[in-house]
C-alpha cells in the first residue's frame, strides 16, 4: 500500500500540492485524474523522489519512509514511467533496461544474463518484447513496453504511470491496458496519471480527483461515472455532449477531385458545403497528416496529383499564403512543431500567417508592423477565446496546451475563414477547455464556414461530425451518417476491414 | 526591469573570466589588480583610451551585428572573415577605379560596394542551403579561404604599387577618405583614427533593430529561425528568408570595409582582420544577439583589445595574450550560463 499523507509543495510562490492525502491499494489500479497543472504529476513525481515534499510524509506497507530520491523510490520497489521515453535510441532494449543498473562485475557486462531475465519478464506479463532489438526499430507502444519493462526489472512493485496513453493509437490503448489488468492480477499496484475520463472509466478500481493543488474527491470507479468526475475535475457543470442542431448546408466549399500523393495518399475525392462540418476519422498515420498539409498549401504541388477547388476556383498551384489570403484558415495538428512560435510573445503568435497585411502592417503594402494594432487584436483574441493568463506579452511557451490551442484556434477563426481545416483540435486540452473548443466550431459552422475536420478521437468527430470519411491507408473507405454509424462499423473500416 | 534581468549574466560571465583572469595572473607572477587596473585605466582614459576603444570596437559592431541577424534566422554566419574579406578588397577596387569622382559621388558609392560584396559573398551559402541543403557552416568556413585566397591573389597581380614590399592595393581616391571623428568634432584630438565609421556602426544597430522587430521583414527572420516549421506554416518562404539573412548578415560584415579602408588605412591591405569575424561570433553569443547588446560587447571587447595593449608592455612578466585568455573565459562563461539558466527555468516550470 502506497499512501500520500498531507503532502504540501510550492514552487517559488506556486502551491502545486496542497495537503494532499491520496491512499492507493496493493493490487488495484488506480487513476489519479484531474486537469493540466492540478499538481497530480507533482505528487505522484514526490512519492517517486523526484522532488521533495514541503510538509507531508509518504508511507509504504504503513510505514513511513524518506524517499529524497528516485533510488530510495526503486529500493521501495517504486517505479515511474515518465510521458517522454528515457531510452537510448542506438541501444538495445537489454542495454538500455540494465543502463544504471549493470549486472556482473564492473569489468565484464552480464549481458546474457540480464537478456535471460528480460525474456522471462516479458513472457510473464506477455509483453512480446525481444531484449535484443534496437530501440530505433521499435514502435512508440512497444517502447513504452520496455519501460514498463524498466521498472519490472528493478522489481517494482508499484508502477507510477504518467499520462501513458498519450502516444499510443486506440488499438495499442487497448493493448496496453490488457497489460496493466494483468499486471494487477499478478499483484502488482498501478498508479495512472490521466486526464482522460473514458480511460479512467475502463482502466482503474479506485480514482483520485484533483483540482488546482488538492485532492477533491476519491471514488471507487464502480460508484461514479464521467460527469461525476469531470464535475469534481473542473468544478463546475460540465456538457461531455455537443450541442447541436441539424447543420444547414449551402454552397459547396471545397472540391477535393482524385487527389494523390505517392503513397501516402490515393485518388481521394470529396466536398465540404458552407455551414458544415465534414470529419474524417481514421487511425493517426493513414494519411490524415497529408491531406490536411495538401490542402492548407504546405505540400509542393509536384508531389500531388489531382485537382482542389475552392468556391470553384482551381487552388491545387497556389501556396500556403495565397490559400489564407482566400480565406483558409488551419488549425494544425501539431500546435508545437507547425502552430507556434514557442519563445514568442502572444502578440507575435497572433499575427503568424497574416504578419505582412493589415492590420498586422500600419498601411496596405508597407513594412512596417503596427506595434498598437496587434497587440488590441491580440488582446482582443484573448479574450474572446479564454486565454489564460490574458497576458500578450508572454512568451507561447508559458501557456498551458489548451490555452495554446485556444490561442491558435482564436487567430485562425479571426481570419476569419470560409473553411477551416482543423487537425486534432483537442489534443492534449483540458476538458473545460475541449467544451469551449467544441462549442466554438458548431458555432463556427452556423455563422456559414466550410468545416474539414480530423480527429483521432472517434468520439469526438461523431459527435462533432455532421458527415463522417472514414481514411484507411491513404484512401477514402466510406462515408457514414454519424448519427446512426456504430463505433464497432467505423472501427472496422479505420481498420480497412469493411467498406462502406 | 527587462534590461537589468537581460544584463545581469552577462556580467556576471565577465566578472566570473576576470576572477578566473586574476588566477591566471598570479600563476604568471605579476600582480592582477596592478594588470587589471592598468587594462582598465589605459582603455577607459579620455581622450586616447576611449577613442581607441571604440575605434576597435567599431569593426566588432558590425560583425556581431552579422553573426546576430544570421542567429535570428537559424544560421550560423562563420564566414564574416571571409565577407568583410572581400568587401574590403572590393571596397578598395572601387576608391581606386573611380577616384577621379568626388566625395558626394564616391563616399555612397564605395559604401554601397562594401555592402553589396559582402552580402554578395554571403549569399552563395545562403543559395546552397536554401537549393540544396548543404550546411551554411561547412560553405561559409570554405568561402573564407577562397576570400582570402582571391583577395592576396588579385591585390599580388593588378593592384600591388611596384616596389612595395607589403602586399597592399595603392591608395584609394582623396575623396573616398571619410572623414577622422577629430576632423567633424571639437574636443576630439584628430590624431585618434576613430572615425565616422563608428557614427555608422551605431546607426547599424538603431536600424537592425527596427528591421528586426518592428518590420514584417524582421518577424519573417525571426519567426523562420524560431521555428521553421510554423514559419512555413504562416506562408513564410524558409527558403527566401535564408538567401535573405545570409545577404543581410553578409551586408553588415561587409560595413567592415567602411572603417577599415575608407576611415583608417586607405587602401586594401591583405591581413587588415585580426580574426574580427570569428570575434564577432562572440560578440554575439555575449550581446545575446541583440543589437544593443551586439553594441555592448563590442565595447567589451574593443576596451580588452586596447588595455591589453598596454598590459603588454607595462607589466613585468603578462603579455597581450591575457586579453584573449579573457576572451575566451567570458565565452565558457557566457555558453556555461546558458546550462545553468536552463537548471533554473527547468526548476520553475514543472509542475
Amino acid at each position: 500500500m502506497l499512501e500520500l499523507r498531507n503532502i504540501t509543495k510550492r514552487f517559488g510562490n506556486v502551491l502545486a500540492n496542497d495537503r494532499v492525502n491520496v491512499v492507493v491499494r496493493t493490487g488495484t489500479i488506480h487513476a489519479i485524474v484531474g486537469e493540466n497543472g492540478a499538481g497530480k504529476s507533482t505528487a505522484m513525481r514526490i512519492a517517486y523522489g523526484f522532488y521533495r515534499a514541503d510538509e507531508g510524509e509518504i508511507l509504504v506497507d504503513g510505514n513511513p519512509h524518506k524517499i529524497h530520491s528516485p533510488h530510495d523510490a526503486i529500493a521501495l520497489g517504486i517505479g515511474m514511467v515518465h510521458q517522454h521515453f528515457m531510452l537510448v535510441d542506438t541501444m538495445t532494449v537489454a542495454e538500455n533496461i540494465v543502463l544504471g543498473a549493470e549486472p556482473g562485475t564492473a569489468a565484464a557486462l552480464d549481458v546474457i544474463g540480464a537478456e535471460k531475465r528480460i525474456r522471462a519478464l516479458s513472457d510473464e506479463f506477455r509483453l512480446s518484447i525481444d531484449p535484443g532489438a534496437r530501440i530505433e526499430h521499435l514502435s512508440v507502444g512497444q517502447q513504452q513496453r520496455v519501460e514498463l519493462l524498466k521498472a519490472l526489472y528493478r522489481q517494482a512493485r508499484i508502477l507510477i504511470l504518467d499520462e501513458p496513453t498519450a502516444v499510443l493509437t486506440p488499438q495499442e490503448v487497448d493493448e496496453f491496458f490488457r497489460i496493466l489488468r494483468r499486471m494487477r492480477d499478478q499483484g502488482k499496484t498501478v498508479i495512472i496519471i490521466t486526464h482522460k475520463l473514458e480511460e479512467v472509466l475502463s482502466i482503474s478500481d479506485e480514482v483520485t480527483v484533483m483540482r488546482d493543488g488538492r485532492v477533491v474527491g476519491q471514488r471507487k470507479t464502480a460508484e461514479t461515472n464521467a460527469a461525476e468526475l469531470a464535475r469534481l475535475m473542473v468544478g463546475r457543470e460540465v456538457l461531455l455532449r455537443v450541442q447541436k442542431q441539424p447543420a444547414t448546408p449551402a454552397e459547396v466549399v471545397l472540391n477535393v477531385c482524385r487527389l494523390s500523393m505517392k503513397s501516402r495518399l490515393s485518388e481521394i475525392s470529396f466536398s465540404v458545403r458552407a455551414g458544415e462540418i465534414v470529419g474524417i476519422a481514421g487511425v493517426e498515420g493513414n494519411g490524415q497528416t497529408e491531406l490536411i498539409e495538401a490542402l492548407a498549401g504546405l505540400i509542393q504541388p509536384s508531389r500531388l496529383g489531382g485537382r482542389v477547388e475552392f468556391q470553384g476556383k482551381d487552388i491545387s498551384l497556389l501556396n500556403a499564403r495565397e490559400r489564407k489570403e482566400m480565406g483558409i484558415a488551419h488549425v494544425p495538428e501539431d500546435r508545437h512543431r507547425r502552430g507556434l512560435l514557442l519563445e514568442s510573445s502572444l502578440a507575435e503568435n497572433s499575427i503568424l500567417g497574416i504578419h505582412y497585411r493589415e492590420p498586422a502592417v500600419r498601411r496596405r503594402g508597407g513594412i512596417m508592423l503596427d506595434g498598437t494594432r496587434i497587440r488590441t487584436r491580440a488582446e482582443q483574441v484573448i479574450r474572446e477565446f479564454d486565454v489564460r493568463p490574458p497576458d500578450c506579452e508572454l512568451p507561447a511557451r508559458a501557456l498551458s496546451g489548451g490555452n495554446q490551442q485556444k490561442l491558435i484556434i482564436g487567430r485562425e477563426f479571426k481570419l476569419p475563414p470560409k473553411l477551416l481545416l482543423v487537425s486534432q483540435p483537442t489534443r492534449g486540452v483540458d476538458i473545460g477547455a475541449i467544451e469551449f473548443i467544441h462549442r466554438k466550431l458548431v458555432a463556427l459552422r452556423d455563422s456559414g464556414c466550410a468545416v474539414l475536420l480530423v480527429s483521432a478521437e472517434l468520439e469526438e468527430v461523431t459527435a462533432l461530425a455532421d458527415r463522417l470519411m472514414v481514411i484507411y491507408d491513404g484512401r477514402i473507405v466510406g462515408e457514414v451518417d454519424p448519427a446512426w454509424a456504430s463505433k464497432e462499423e467505423i472501427g472496422l473500416m479505420m481498420t480497412g476491414g469493411l467498406r462502406g | 526591469m527587462k534590461l537589468i534581468r537581460e544584463l545581469t549574466f552577462p556580467l556576471i560571465a565577465i566578472f566570473a573570466a576576470f576572477l578566473v583572469g586574476a588566477i591566471v595572473i598570479t600563476a604568471i607572477g605579476d600582480d592582477p589588480i596592478e594588470t587589471y587596473s592598468l587594462l582598465i585605466g589605459s582603455a577607459l582614459s579620455w581622450p586616447d583610451g576611449i577613442g581607441y576603444t571604440l575605434f576597435y570596437a567599431t569593426p566588432l559592431i558590425f560583425t556581431g551585428l552579422a553573426v546576430a541577424v544570421g542567429f535570428r534566422c537559424g544560421l550560423l554566419n562563420i564566414g564574416a572573415e571571409g565577407q568583410l574579406t572581400i568587401a574590403a578588397f572590393a571596397t578598395a577596387w572601387a576608391g581606386i577605379f573611380f577616384a577621379n569622382s568626388s566625395a558626394w559621388i564616391l563616399i555612397p558609392l564605395t559604401c554601397l560596394v562594401a555592402i553589396l560584396s559582402g552580402a554578395a559573398w554571403a549569399t552563395v551559402p545562403g543559395v546552397l542551403k536554401a537549393r540544396f541543403g548543404s550546411h551554411e557552416v561547412i560553405n561559409t568556413i570554405m568561402m573564407n579561404f577562397i576570400a582570402a585566397g582571391v583577395a592576396s591573389a588579385l591585390t599580388q597581380t593588378y593592384f600591388k604599387e611596384p616596389g612595395d614590399a607589403i602586399l597592399e592595393s595603392g591608395p584609394i581616391g582623396n575623396s573616398a577618405h571619410i572623414p577622422r571623428l577629430g576632423q567633424i568634432m571639437p574636443g576630439i584630438p584628430a590624431r585618434l583614427p576613430l572615425n565616422v565609421a563608428f557614427l555608422v556602426a551605431l546607426v547599424a544597430c538603431a536600424l537592425l533593430y527596427v528591421f528586426l522587430w518592428r518590420t514584417k521583414w524582421g518577424y519573417e527572420i525571426r519567426a523562420t529561425g524560431a521555428n521553421p516549421s510554423a514559419a512555413e506554416y504562416g506562408g513564410i518562404s524558409v527558403k527566401k528568408q535564408i538567401v535573405f539573412a545570409m545577404a543581410v548578415s553578409g551586408g553588415l560584415a561587409g560595413m567592415v570595409a567602411i572603417n577599415e579602408v575608407l576611415g583608417y588605412r586607405y587602401r586594401y591591405y591583405q591581413g587588415f582582420s585580426p580574426q574580427y569575424g570569428f570575434t564577432g561570433i562572440a560578440v554575439a553569443l555575449l550581446g545575446r544577439n541583440h543589437p544593443v547588446g551586439v553594441l555592448l560587447a563590442a565595447l567589451f571587447f574593443g576596451a580588452l583589445t586596447r588595455g591589453g595593449l598596454f598590459v603588454d608592455i607595462f607589466t613585468e612578466k603578462v603579455s597581450k595574450d591575457l586579453v584573449l585568455i579573457l576572451q575566451a573565459l567570458v565565452i565558457l562563461f557566457v555558453a556555461a550560463e546558458a546550462l545553468f539558466r536552463r537548471r533554473l527555468g527547468k526548476n520553475q516550470t514543472q509542475t
